[in-house]
C-alpha cells in the first residue's frame, strides 16, 4: 500500500489504521519508521515533488520482493511542504518475526533514499531550495551524457 | 516526434523532438546550454521505465523523462 498526501502526515491516524488492517493477519512483528523534519541550518521545513509513475513501479517491486519473505510493506509520503517538527515519510513493514522485518525495513529505507523518484527542497527565507548536496544520482545516471 | 520532460528541479518545458533512439535525444540535449548541469547526473526513463542504454529504440509519442538526483524522506 503506497499513500500519498499533500503536506505533512497524520502520523498517529497512519500507523494506527495500518496496525488495526493487520491486527488479525498473524504478524508477529511491526515495523513502522518515521521521517520527521528537523530543525536544523535555519529552515522552516522542507518540500517535495513526487513523480508518482515510478515511485509506484518501484514500491510495487519491493511489495513483489517482500512476498516471498512472508513480508508487508506499507509507506507514506508527503507531497509539497512540511514543516519543521511535522513528518513527510512512513515506512512499514509486517511480517511473521522479528528477523525478516528488521532486515526488509533496513533495506527498503536505504533504497527508497537511493532510487525513489523524489526531489527535495528546503523552505528558507521564503524560498524554494534544491536540496543538491544531499542528493543521491539515481543508479544508471549519466547515460545520456555518455555520447562522445 | 517523442516528448522529453524534466522532472523535479530542472526548470524546463517539455521538448518534442525527433528521435529513433536515446542516442539522438543526447545529442539534442548535449547542444542544450541549460541541461549542461543536469546531463550527466539525470537518470533516463522511457514511457515511465527506467532504461540503461543509448541504444535503447523509441518510436513516435514515447515519453522520455529524466530525473535529477533524489532525495525522498
Amino acid at each position: 500500500m503506497l499513500e500519498l498526501y499533500n503536506g505533512a502526515l497524520n502520523v498517529p491516524e497512519i500507523i494506527t489504521r495500518w496496525y488495526a488492517q493487520e491486527s488479525d493477519t498473524n504478524y508477529g512483528a511491526y515495523i513502522p519508521f518515521v521521517g520527521t523534519v528537523r530543525d536544523e541550518d535555519g529552515i522552516e521545513g522542507l518540500s517535495f515533488d513526487v513523480y508518482e509513475p515510478i515511485l509506484t513501479s518501484w514500491f510495487e517491486a519491493w511489495v513483489a520482493k517482500a512476498e516471498p519473505l512472508g513480508a508487508k510493506l506499507k509507506m507514506a509520503h508527503s507531497r509539497g511542504d512540511v514543516l519543521v517538527h511535522e513528518s513527510s515519510y512512513i515506512a512499514a513493514v509486517f511480517s511473521p518475526k522479528r528477523r525478516v522485518a528488521l532486515e526488509t525495513i533496513e533495506a527498503f529505507v536505504e533504497d527508497f533514499k537511493a532510487s525513489a523518484p523524489i526531489w527535495k527542497y528546503d523552505l528558507k527565507n521564503g524560498d524554494r531550495l534544491y536540496a543538491r548536496e544531499r542528493s543521491t544520482p539515481i543508479s544508471g545516471a549519466g547515460l545520456l551524457g555518455g555520447i562522445a | 516526434m517523442v516528448t522529453v520532460e524534466f522532472l523535479g528541479p530542472i526548470q524546463k518545458a517539455p521538448l518534442s523532438i525527433n528521435a529513433v533512439s536515446l542516442r539522438d535525444v543526447a545529442e539534442v540535449l548535449k547542444q542544450d546550454h541549460e541541461m549542461a548541469e543536469w546531463i550527466d547526473n539525470c537518470a533516463v526513463a522511457v514511457n515511465d521505465t527506467l532504461v540503461a542504454s543509448l541504444d535503447t529504440p523509441l518510436k513516435s509519442g514515447d515519453k522520455i523523462s529524466l530525473l535529477p538526483p533524489v532525495c525522498g524522506g
